[in-house]
């Protein structure tokens, strides 16, 4: 059937952040195209969970309940995915660009012998002209990507070779429930018919997630250092600011590497894409895989010893000095400014 | 225990973490040409888990294989100096323009060419693709399992591996069974570096290909050393089907490209002086930006 799916990632009974932005981008483009959103959940102890999902206008659910789904493995639900989206022919396909979503759709694109595009920030439908087949193919997926280290963004389809499918960078998209009170239908996948006992050679030992309580994609501002911030001491200071003006501190990859400040906290192509109402870099040079992450900030201000800090082209304030001397005078002007 | 043989899939690259003004041209496309090319990072973690299994078990054996252009062979000759025994080079005009369906097809042929393998191993992902996806296609071709994100292999026997992932939000140790498919994160030990002795023997190591017709010293060289021929394979040695390599074996096709320009904009410059940094503050707590 014409129709988008939504591959969710679910644990503990909570679906992703990701998948959430999924399913409100999986509504716009099946109201472009004018068919149903579908939704597929595999984990363990799910019902009731429609709860989380309807809400995005999700017209099915697919549901897996077994409790070896969870945590997730690739091979059961890699079968159980290629099961349902061979039965079902849906036109579209979106996963996270996450862990699960970057292990998982490719296998699955081999499968299903389909194509897909990584890490996508936007997603549209257009029509594309194939001067080989003189043929204009309608309503395609255009799946919209950074390459070459964020250098630039390319555009790709896919008309051929069916589902289209893509994996969503997380934190890019917007959350945007379409009705509270949305009713999905939903199909209960028989595990056991689908699951092999092979699917389960893989054994999880250990398992140690922390459940970051860092949420830099909601906070208002952000505080980031890089590598000039010189130490985890310094950071202090970083964050000293941030918590006096309501934000968050975050870091570049050099000063996660220098260990400066956690992993959780890494700004940047390969960490959280950020668009706060303010952004101050202090000892970041501004690379472009940084800047990726970045550059939606309404306002951004620049700390730098450096006055050809690439980073400075995208700044509104760019503060010619040292971040050692700069930072704590911001904080003792804004306590003796803020009402 | 029993030796293995592990493959690992190396592939070179352009160097995107140094992209300068000019390695765009104006039509918007990549100018390669402008950019060096390196050793995937990834894969030269890959590499050294390879290598550091084969240091733990004797008799363990470490292929490279590669596929792309001519030149790629450089990274072949890389891993030798490193400590591989051996590389394979895949390449073929008609094997370019491939997405990672077909690139993983193509690999995997060449896989399937060789008389056995316990592990095979690749990079988390490439720096220029940045896709990820080839590890996981090539496992599914295979029909193995895979264990995806590894930074390091704790316990290894005759039959089963356990590994540590690296995932977005933690650690997951996982067992898998032999034979499987390993990506390796960048999180994961360095690789070693190219010993003397190793560059000595094989700085003459040369795909057929690469050999000019008045390379006569080389050509004399490799008959009497054979490990020296770096073996090539074209689409009909892996009898790869031509509707799945390439071009015409890629379902995803790029419609456009454009090119990312920092857009300046007008900035204010001021000073570490405290009228500067007083003022600033003022301005963001009289439009609300903080405060
Ligand atoms: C595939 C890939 C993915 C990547 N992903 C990311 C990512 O997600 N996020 C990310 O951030 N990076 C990422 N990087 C790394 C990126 O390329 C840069 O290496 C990194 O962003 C540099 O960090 P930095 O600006 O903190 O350090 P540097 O480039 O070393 O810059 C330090 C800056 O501090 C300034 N400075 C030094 N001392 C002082 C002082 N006392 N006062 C004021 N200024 C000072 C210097 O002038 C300089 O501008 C990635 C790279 C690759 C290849
Ligand atoms: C701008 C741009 C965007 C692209 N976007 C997509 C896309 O969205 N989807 C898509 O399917 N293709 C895409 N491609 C094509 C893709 O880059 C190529 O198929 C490439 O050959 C493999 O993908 P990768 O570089 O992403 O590798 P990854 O999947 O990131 O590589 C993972 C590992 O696989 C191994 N490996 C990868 N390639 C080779 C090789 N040639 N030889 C040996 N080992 C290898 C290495 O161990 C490597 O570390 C894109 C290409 C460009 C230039």
């Amino acid at each position: 059937m014409k129709s988008v799916f939504v591959y969710c990632e679910v644990e503990n009974q909570k679906i992703a952040e990701i998948s959430q932005e999924l399913l409100s981008t999986g509504k716009k483009l099946a109201t472009k195209l004018g068919c149903p959103l579908e939704a597929m959940v595999f984990g363990s102890q799910l019902a009731g969970i429609q709860g989380q999902i309807s809400l995005y206008g999700v017209d099915r659910i697919f549901v897996a309940d077994d409790i070896r789904l969870e945590p997730y493995r690739t091979l059961p639900h890699s079968s159980i995915a290629t099961h349902v989206l061979k039965q079902e022919e849906p036109q579209i396909v979106l996963f996270g660009a996450t862990s699960v979503g970057r292990d998982l759709a490719p296998r699955l694109a081999s499968a299903l012998n389909c194509g897909l595009t990584a890490d996508t920030t936007i997603l549209d439908i257009g029509d594309h002209f194939v001067k080989k087949e003189k043929k204009e193919y309608k309503d395609l997926l255009y799946a919209i990507r950074p390459a070459f280290g964020g250098s630039i963004m390319a555009n790709i389809i896919n008309w051929d070779q069916h589902p289209q499918m893509a994996t969503v960078r997380e934190g890019v998209m917007k959350k945007e429930v379409f009705d509270e009170n949305y009713t999905s239908e939903i199909v209960e996948v028989d595990v056991n018919s689908i699951v092999k006992d092979e699917d389960f050679v893989v054994k999880i030992i250990e398992r140690h997630i922390v459940e970051s309580d860092v949420n830099l994609k909601e906070a208002p501002i952000i505080v980031a250092g890089g590598y000039g911030v010189g130490s985890r001491e310094n950071f202090e200071r970083l964050e000293e600011l941030a918590n006096l003006i309501g934000g968050e501190v975050g870091g570049s990859r050099a000063a996660v590497d220098a260990g400066f400040i956690d992993h959780n906290r890494q700004i940047g192509q390969t960490g959280t894409t950020v668009r706060p109402k303010l952004y101050i870099a202090a000892g970041i040079s501004g690379a472009i895989q940084h800047t990726a992450g970045m550059q939606d900030a309404s306002m951004i201000i620049s700390i730098n010893n450096d006055p050809e800090a690439p980073i400075n082209s995208l700044a509104d304030y760019v503060i010619h000095g040292d971040l050692g001397v700069v930072i704590p005078k911001m904080i003792k002007f804004y306590k003796a400014n803020a009402k | 225990m029993r030796p293995l043989k592990i493959v690992v899939l190396i592939k070179q690259v352009p160097d995107t973490r140094n992209v300068g003004p000019d390695a765009m041209k104006p039509d918007g496309t990549v100018n390669r040409g402008k950019l060096d090319t390196v050793f995937n990072p990834d894969d030269l973690h890959a590499l050294e888990l390879a290598l550091n299994l084969k240091d733990r078990i004797p008799g363990t054996e470490v292929t490279v294989m590669t596929m792309g252009p001519r030149r790629a062979a450089d990274i072949i000759r890389d891993s030798l100096y490193r400590g591989a025994d051996h590389g394979i080079m895949i390449s073929d005009k008609r094997f370019g323009g491939a997405d990672t369906l077909a690139t993983s097809y193509t690999l995997v042929r060449a896989i399937q060419k060789l008389p056995s393998y316990d592990i095979i191993m690749g990079g988390r992902q490439a720096i220029d693709g940045d896709t990820a996806q080839v590890g996981p296609q090539c496992a599914e071709k295979l029909g193995v399992p895979q264990v995806t994100y590894v930074e390091g292999i704790i316990s290894i026997t005759d039959d089963e591996v356990v590994a540590k992932r690296r995932l977005s939000k933690g650690v997951e140790t996982v067992s898998s069974p032999l034979p499987c498919l390993i990506t390796v994160h960048g999180a994961s030990p360095a690789c070693r570096s190219k010993v003397a002795k190793r560059i000595m023997q094989y700085k003459y190591a040369r795909t057929n290909s690469e050999i000019r017709p008045n390379d006569g010293f080389i050509k004399e060289l490799h008959s009497k050393r054979p490990y020296l021929t770096i073996p090539e394979w074209g689409v009909e040695d892996i009898d790869a089907d031509e509707t799945k390599i390439g071009l015409s074996g890629s379902p995803t096709k790029v419609k456009s490209v454009e090119s990312i320009v920092l857009t300046a904009n007008e900035a204010k410059v001021l000073s570490d002086s405290d009228l500067d940094i007083e003022t600033m503050i003022k301005e963001l707590i009289d439009h609300h930006i903080i405060g």
